[in-house]
């Protein structure tokens, strides 16, 4: 699903982080992803940009990417070097773009309970497990359904159709 | 076991003869749309599949109408690129300039959707079409990319939760008033993944454009949809408009419901949905006295014929906008802006103070065309009052019905219609 290994530090948020928040509309008259990945969380999180490392992982609350279908916000939070987002529930053309696009993300009420700012986390999404290593504690996700995995094994939703 | 709508026309869209909800599918598409943000990524995306000519040059819509008439050199350079495309690729439905309007409004009034169509746009609020009985909702830029190439889409057959609407509706009470209410009261996810069914005996009273404005914001339940079954009014709007025949289906008595709420329509008062969620909705007779600075009346949710009448009833009857008060009004297309000429309309407003716009989509996203600085608020017709959505993040949008937003414009201070 994504070449870089998905492990990081977590930046957690509350309910119903939207589109807006996540890539501000004002900008969109630009469709560069990594032009527009200057502005990730700016009107939530001022110094987001700032903080994130690659590999980092953000967790949230419930209805993660609520607003508008547009997919420069989890293309986004992909270029700024975001592995993996873990919530409670997602908006759902957020979560079908973040699959057709090859951002991993899990539902996970437990691991989003338990995570706090800062936490290490590594995630095997193979054995749909996420291990916080400053907790030594692990989360067990569920695993997507047969058809999502096809197009996440493809490498996002062209990859599956151009077979 | 019975089948509801959505289920129905899903399933005659993947030539089965039944689907059920939580399946797979891959249905053929009638309609895919994008606009100028959405297409250039997919546009781009397209070309990395490696395919050459898209799948029908019928079936392809762009509607150049978030950020237009261009408003910056990069706008313009994205409108552009699309335009360019879609003269390569012989797209028939492209719309720029005077023939272009807010694609909501545009998409049905051209004929270009209609009843029993499976549709995908790159625009969160593609569910509006299901008002004239059609499936349709929103994706994203690959969604439209991957549906350029193969006709198709995956989608997920979503459960449904249906809406009885009864009772008779207060003055002054429409559409918007009816959605306001129902997301205030099952919340901004309470409808996550499913469709939302509106049925009931209010349902008859209700004009084409409330039914619109109503399954325009079902994507701010969370909804993947939202659908009315056509009756004799969608059936005499569809005609003599449709480009295609319409296809009517109707849920089964025995169809089967995630969740039912009944809605008795005659206690619903005029709403306002207050910043910073669309689920913030109360009674405007229950708001303490907010003065305002701006008024936006249009957009996909309300830029409609019908909207402007009210609005202008409402205007001609307060005579004069507040001093205080930028009034901005946005016919959604440039059919509706030519009858609101005919109608006198335009000169009411304009009479009265307020700002007449071309068709876009402008300030409901923060574009331009009415940008609010720190401190300001205003009462807006649109569909999202999100932090920074119109402005300054410290600016805050107040969502309502045109006759609220028309009443709020006079007073100076957010009104209920009955006020004026």
């Amino acid at each position: 699903m994504s070449d870089i290994k998905l492990k990081g530090k977590v930046h957690k948020y509350g309910s119903n982080v939207n589109t807006d928040e996540i890539i501000p509309a004002r900008y969109l008259n630009l469709s560069d992803l990594e032009t527009l990945a200057k502005y990730c969380m700016e009107d939530i999180d001022k110094d987001f940009v700032k903080r994130v490392k690659t590999g980092d992982i953000i967790v949230a609350q419930n209805n993660f990417g609520c607003g508008s279908s547009r997919e420069h916000a989890p293309a986004v939070i992909k270029a700024v070097g975001v592995s993996a987002v873990i919530a409670n529930s997602f908006a759902r053309i957020f979560f079908r773009n973040a699959i057709n696009i090859g951002l991993p993300i899990l539902e996970c009420p437990q691991a989003v309970e338990a995570l706090s700012n800062g936490d290490e986390v590594e995630i095997d999404l193979d054995a749909g497990e996420i291990k916080n290593i400053s907790k030594n504690e692990i989360y067990k996700t569920q695993k997507f359904p047969d058809f999502m995995q096809k197009i996440i094994k493809a490498g996002g939703l062209l990859g599956y159709i151009k077979k | 076991m019975g089948q509801t709508i959505s289920e129905k026309i899903l399933a005659a869209h993947c030539g089965k003869k039944i689907v059920e909800a939580g399946e797979f599918i891959e249905p053929k598409l009638d309609i895919v749309l994008a606009n100028d943000i959405t297409a250039p990524l997919a546009i781009r995306e397209f070309a990395k599949t490696g395919a050459k000519k898209i799948f029908d040059k019928n079936k392809i819509v762009f509607v150049m109408d978030h950020f237009t008439p261009n408003k910056d050199i990069n706008s313009a350079e994205q409108v552009k690129f699309v335009r360019e495309f879609a003269k390569e690729q012989k797209i028939k439905h492209y719309y720029e300039g005077g023939q272009s309007g807010v694609e909501h409004a545009l998409l049905p009034e051209q004929g270009i959707v209609t009843a029993g169509d499976v549709i995908i746009g790159a625009d969160s609020h593609t569910c509006t079409y299901g008002a004239i009985g059609a499936f349709s909702t929103g994706g994203g830029s690959t969604d439209v990319a991957a549906a350029m190439t193969t006709g198709r889409i995956w989608f997920k057959v979503p459960q449904s939760i249906k809406f009885i609407l009864k009772g008779k509706l207060k003055k002054w009470v429409s559409g918007k008033d009816i959605i306001l209410y129902i997301i205030g009261m099952i919340s901004v996810d309470g409808a996550l993944y499913n469709a939302m069914e509106f049925t009931g005996s209010a349902v008859k009273n209700l004009t084409i454009a409330d039914r619109f404005t109503i399954c325009n914001m079902a994507i701010e339940a969370g909804a993947k949809s939202g659908i009315f079954e056509a009756d004799n009014v969608t059936k005499k709007y569809l005609s003599g408009r449709s480009l295609r025949k319409p296809k009517y289906y109707q849920s089964d008595k025995d169809a089967k419901y995630n969740q039912i709420y009944e809605i008795d329509c005659s206690k619903i008062y005029p709403q306002i949905a207050k910043p910073f969620l669309p689920s913030n909705a109360d009674a405007v007779k229950n708001l303490k006295k907010t003065y305002i600075d701006q008024v936006v009346i249009g957009s996909c949710t309300n830029g409609r014929i019908e909207d402007l009448r009210i609005a202008a009833l409402i205007i001609k009857k307060g005579k004069k906008i507040n001093s205080n008060v930028r009034a901005i009004i946005i016919p959604a297309t440039a059919q509706v802006y030519s009858q609101a000429l005919k109608e006198g309309l335009i000169k009411i407003f304009i009479d009265a103070g307020a700002i007449v716009s071309a068709p876009t989509c402008g300030p409901c996203l923060g574009g331009y065309m009415g940008i609010l600085a720190a401190g300001e608020k205003c009462v807006s017709t649109t569909n999202r009052n999100f932090v920074g959505r119109m402005g300054h993040i410290k600016s805050e949008v107040f969502l309502a019905s045109p006759a609220t937003a028309a009443a709020s414009a006079v007073k100076g201070y957010i009104s209920s219609p009955e006020s004026i």
